[in-house]
């Protein structure tokens, strides 16, 4: 039922060709009738051959240009029709590949961050690329491939009955057997595809993982578990390729046999004159041509099962329901004063586990607010609900008095500069990515930006500047490099407010105090929220959020909590714990 | 490829009977239309009933024959196949196996992993496909050529002609395609960057309200891949169009000429039959030759990648010594140790050495050498200059299944692997006990969550250790290398998932519980972490700066001093 509907849905993808469409079916009849009407002219022409000094001359020549006029018509209407398939299949993926993508970029935020990466990307490409094949090969061949059947039947009939039916019994037979192989072989494929994910995991795991192995010696333990699904893989694995190796001679055997079975039938038939030569061999190359469509129709079913399998997966990904747009009276928001208050908010991800539990907080333009509290504890959720990523359960943000719900997400997304720990950069050159928030900057704005981001000294010792090209996420630049590159972004946004997640683990004292530096010039008189990891933030902040399982434990600045020798305290002094 | 052939060795009566029965099975098949011939010639002609029945039934047996011979070449080419790929296998994992992790790094695992798995797949069908189909197409080929040779030498010629221009149609039409669809494939990978791209930096993206732009992008290389299918498209959709047309042409030679052959009495009209069918053989040979071509060739590729692993040779290997720790002996000495990465040094003249019992931090900055430093110890790497001693042993001599025995090591990347968590904790030691599991898994604060699980140390651990938080496979990776005894205790740095108060803890119970002898290395770029070791080493680009504990080094040692204030306040680097 599943499969059916989602043949319908890939079905409506053809309607906006229906024209390359109907071109394609009528290419193909027409390239399927001419290729079947080639041999009734060789069989006319063979006839015309019988024996020294029978031959009729006159006669053959016309067929023969006849069988040249017929042969050209065919190779172009193939050709036409390949081409309109090409066409067709390779417009629907590419159309399959953009809705894809663009519905990525539709979904919320907690829809992605539950999907793997991976998985989604595969979906974009391989299975994508699977439809495109299944298509092609069920266009070209399936559709062929009946009309062959179908027009082969209907010459063989019209030619000679009686040898029609001993084709049309027995053709079927192929179809059959190879059937009861596919059967047969499909267990020890089942149990390959078994022990081959098993052997994927274990070598992606031990092989992988190859350096923690030999730190502990497990070498030889390895070798034996791999070699126990090397052996396993062995057995059931050539019993697969074997039995489904079959399929090929033993259909070959049972066309040899309606081939011979034509040969005789159709020899005695020719013996009492039902026939002529020519119509015999006409009718040997017509059980050959009938015959074939049954053997490629069972790699043709896989083929376009796997097919709308993969269908079924994109379409799964198309249809996981895209955030609520803007509401129509949504407003731009504009200058915001840095004015933030949260009042009530409860927020889970999933209903079992609350994690915000009654958030109420009112922060003043221009404060900075640092946020502590072990892993865990709903520190990076709260940047999420600010930044419109998730919704509260319950409970309102405002801006300046404003509930956030009521601006547009692009302009209040505008509103705030955002760096997060993991640095994501896009492959572009630097330019590009400092300039990704504003793309018309001119250069000098850019250079500026750097430069108050202490990125400018880096970016010039680069082999081309500001137009180098960084690579995937940044891979050729260093963790800190990263850094400042990020804040440079933020530093020509000029928002008036920041949400900062220092990185956990440092890096190069001097970068480390060059990117210490740059987030300060950037929370100069800017409302900021940083998730702090470093002590010299913590105590510089305005106000401390101690954040303990989705709740604020404490709030105060750095003396107050002190003083009060509470959950900060001792999280602050178990840094200095002695060993003893 | 010829080389990989070698692991058919126990294979060879397989690999030599399975082509051998492919051979005769082409041979029936040959002469299937001469029978047809010799059915229209002399028993139609003839009126000849009998002869039609015994011909025919000749034909059948012919299949059937064809049928045993196929089976027989099957099963003879996949047992060789398997058989190949089973001991290739083999033999590639325990090359990887006895790689050192200089290897390693300058090969890259997850290239290794698609080595062992998709590659040997790869090559072990090409070996399978080439034992049953290699000798048969160009056999049916030649056969068809020498068969219609032997039955006009002049009609044959036409087979001559049109068989060398059918073959270069094909081979043109791939020679074409092949680079586009390679390009098509790169293009593809560039739209898989673009959609990890747009995943990973999700929140980026609508931060700057960039989707529009993005989206852009994607649609622009979209449309690059869209024109490239449609080339190779419309260049392999000329395949079917040009070989059919060739091989009717042949038809039609075959027929024009054929009809002055029999007039002349030449050939009969049943050997024209033959002929025609010979002609449509050839090109159903020659379209299964290029799709093997295909194969083989993809084989060939991964033979090459293979080939690549079997030909590394380990860059060092064990000696056969071991020893043991002794009060008053360094347990861990460098004696001018240099190491650098092809020609770039890591590491350049350390010295130092270690007592039984001491607990040493090691600091610096991103790209220092610390990992480095204390992969040397394990003899993971071989140091380009100088001498590291164990025990008082220098590790040329060190046996290197005793000498890692002898260590407990947390790699920097906390890696846990599918099984249970017991599984997991007993790769250090296989016969602990249950308590000896429970013991490590206390001192490595993990015990807690452990005991929070449904079946303690029973429960499942995920490929990757998937189903628990990064801190929580730090404490486990921790408890694995203290499940058992070991004199030395290595930390990469493997504690920055944990928050300060778990660190802290962790630290106390591993000087709380360990041995009088035991040495621990602690690497980390917290202060925190290292400040109460007994000495802390410093390392500044590769070299060692400051060797002493935290009072010495602020005084003495200027790198630490400022990573210190880089990471504390000042009151706080001058207290305790």
């Amino acid at each position: 039922m599943k499969r059916k509907e989602t043949f319908l849905r890939l079905i409506q993808f053809l309607k906006p060709y229906w024209t390359i469409l109907a071109l394609s079916l009528v290419f193909a009849a027409g390239s399927v009738a001419l290729t079947l009407y080639a041999p009734i002219l060789v069989g006319d022409a063979i006839d015309m051959i019988v024996g020294p000094g029978q031959v009729s001359f006159s006669s053959i020549s016309p067929l023969l240009i006849q069988l040249a006029i017929v042969v050209a018509a065919t190779a172009l209407l193939q050709w036409a029709m390949a081409l309109c398939n090409n066409r067709l299949v390779c417009n629907i993926s590419s159309q399959l590949r953009q809705q894809s993508f663009s519905h990525l970029h539709q979904l919320p935020v907690g829809s992605l961050d539950q999907l793997p990466t991976g998985d989604a990307i595969s979906r974009i490409t391989a299975d994508i690329d699977q439809i495109s094949d299944g298509l092609l090969l069920g266009f070209s061949q399936l559709f062929t491939g009946v009309a062959t059947i179908l027009t082969t039947l209907g010459f063989m009939l019209s030619l000679h009955k009686g040898i029609a039916l001993v084709v049309v019994i027995l053709t079927p037979l192929s179809f059959f057997v190879a059937g009861f192989i596919a059967k047969y072989s499909f267990r020890y494929f089942q149990q390959q595809a078994k022990v081959r994910g098993q052997m994927t995991t274990l070598v992606e795991e031990l092989v992988g993982n190859q350096k923690v192995v030999q730190a502990f010696c497990y070498q030889k333990q390895a070798e034996s578990r791999f070699e126990q699904l090397n052996r396993s893989m062995q057995q059931c694995g050539m019993k697969a390729v074997f039995f489904s190796s079959l399929t090929n001679p033993c259909t070959r055997f049972v066309n040899g046999v309606v081939y011979a079975a034509v040969g005789i039938v159709g020899a005695f038939v020719a013996l009492s004159g039902g026939i002529s030569v020519g119509g015999l061999s006409c009718f040997l190359s017509y059980a050959n041509q009938y015959t074939k469509p049954f053997n490629e129709i069972s790699g043709v079913v896989t083929e376009l099962q796997n097919a709308l399998a993969s269908a079924a997966r994109v379409f799964d990904l198309m249809d996981s329901p895209a955030q609520e747009p803007d509401s129509p009276k949504a407003m731009e928001l504009k200058n915001p004063t840095g004015q933030v208050a949260l009042e009530h908010v409860f927020f889970s991800y999933t209903p079992e586990k609350p994690l915000l539990q009654n958030l109420n907080l009112s922060v003043e333009p221009g404060q900075h607010i640092a946020i502590v509290g072990p892993t865990g504890c709903g520190k990076t959720t709260l940047i999420n609900l600010l930044m419109r990523f998730y919704e509260p359960t319950s409970g309102s943000i405002t801006l300046s008095g404003e509930d956030i719900r009521h601006f547009t997400r692009d302009s209040l997304r505008a509103g705030w500069g955002m760096v997060l720990q993991d640095t994501w950069l896009s492959s572009g050159t630097i330019h590009e990515n400092i300039a990704y928030g504003v793309p018309n900057a001119s250069r000098e704005q850019v250079i500026e930006a750097a430069k108050a981001a202490f990125a400018h000294s880096f970016i010039m010792r680069l082999p081309q500047g500001y137009d180098t090209p960084i690579g995937e996420n940044g891979a050729t630049l260093s963790a800190g490099q990263r850094q400042l590159l990020c804040i440079a972004r933020v530093m020509l946004q000029r928002p008036s407010m920041l949400i900062l997640d220092e990185a956990t683990s440092s890096i190069d004292t001097r970068t480390e105090w060059k990117v210490q530096q740059a987030f300060d010039a950037l929370m100069e008189g800017r409302t900021s929220f940083v998730v702090a990891h470093r002590l010299s933030t913590i105590q510089n902040a305005d106000m401390i959020l101690v954040m303990k399982d989705g709740i604020i434990l404490e709030k105060g600045n750095h003396q107050q909590l002190l003083e009060r020798e509470g959950f900060y305290w001792r999280l602050y002094s178990s840094q200095f714990a002695h060993q003893e | 490829m010829v080389r990989l052939l070698r692991f058919l060795k126990g294979y060879e009566k397989e690999s030599i009977i399975g082509p051998l029965f492919k051979l005769f099975e082409a041979c029936l098949e040959l002469s299937v239309p001469l029978i047809m011939a010799s059915i229209i010639d002399d028993g139609i002609k003839n009126n000849d009933t009998a002869y039609i029945v015994r011909m025919g039934g000749l034909l059948i047996l012919m299949g059937f024959l064809g049928l045993v011979c196929s089976v027989i070449a099957q099963y003879f080419a996949a047992k060789a196949a398997f058989g190949f790929g089973t001991a290739l296998r083999r033999k590639v994992f325990e090359t990887i196996n006895g790689f050192t992790y200089t290897e390693l790094d300058k090969i890259g695992t997850s290239t290794l992993v698609n080595r062992t798995i998709t590659d040997i797949t790869q090559v072990q069908s090409g070996v399978n496909f080439g034992l049953r189909l290699f000798l048969r197409s160009p056999f049916i080929i030649l056969g068809s050529l020498i068969l219609s040779f032997l039955l006009d030498v002049q009609l044959a010629l036409i087979f001559v002609a049109i068989t060398p221009l059918l073959a270069i149609v094909i081979w043109a039409l791939m020679r074409f395609t092949m680079p586009i669809y390679k390009r098509a494939q790169g293009q593809l990978d560039k739209l898989a960057l673009l959609t990890r791209e747009s995943l990973l930096g999700v929140r980026v993206i609508r931060a700057f309200s960039r989707q529009e732009q993005e989206i852009k992008h994607f649609s622009s290389e979209n449309s690059t891949l869209r024109q490239t299918q449609l080339k190779g498209g419309s260049i392999s959709a000329l395949m079917n169009p040009l070989t059919y047309v060739l091989v009717n042409i042949g038809i039609l030679l075959l027929l024009q000429q054929g009809a002055f052959a029999v007039n002349f009495g030449r050939i009969s009209q049943g050997d024209l039959v033959a002929l025609v069918n010979y002609m449509n053989q050839i090109l159903l040979a020659l379209v299964a030759l290029s799709n093997l071509i295909v194969t083989v060739g993809k084989s060939f590729a991964g033979a090459v990648r293979i080939n690549e692993i079997l030909d590394t040779a380990p860059s060092f290997s064990s000696g056969n010594k071991e020893a043991f720790p002794k009060a008053g002996v360094p347990s861990v000495e460098f004696r001018d140790v240099s190491f650098g990465y092809g020609g770039n040094e890591v590491l350049s003249h350390i010295s130092f050495s270690v007592l039984p019992g001491e607990t040493i931090g090691i600091i610096g900055g991103t790209g220092a050498g610390k990992s480095t430093l204390v992969n040397l110890i394990p003899r993971f790497y071989a140091p380009t200059k100088g001498t590291i001693l164990f025990h008082g042993l220098s590790l040329e001599q060190w046996d290197f299944t005793n000498l890692r025995r002898r260590m407990g090591i947390v790699p920097q990347k906390a890696v846990l692997f599918e099984g249970t968590i017991a599984s997991n904790l007993r790769w250090k030691a296989p016969n602990a006990s249950d308590e000896q599991l429970w013991k490590a898994l206390d001192i490595a604060q993990a015990s807690d969550f452990v005991k929070k699980l449904e079946h303690h140390l029973e429960s499942d651990v995920l490929k990757g250790g998937s189903n628990f938080s990064g801190g929580q496979r730090q404490r486990l990776s921790i408890a694995r290398a203290l499940s058992g005894p070991s004199d030395l205790l290595i930390l990469d740095d493997s504690t920055s998932a944990l928050d300060y108060a778990t660190d802290a803890k962790l630290r106390q119970a591993l000087q709380k519980e360990k041995q009088p002898l035991q040495t621990i290395l602690l690497v980390s770029q917290r202060v925190a972490c290292v400040r109460n070791a007994n000495r802390i080493l410093v390392l500044d680009d590769g070299k060692l700066v400051g060797f002493g504990t935290h009072k010495q080094l602020l005084e003495q040692c200027p790198v630490y001093r400022e990573i210190c204030l880089s990471q504390l306040s000042k009151e706080e680097v001058e207290q305790g």
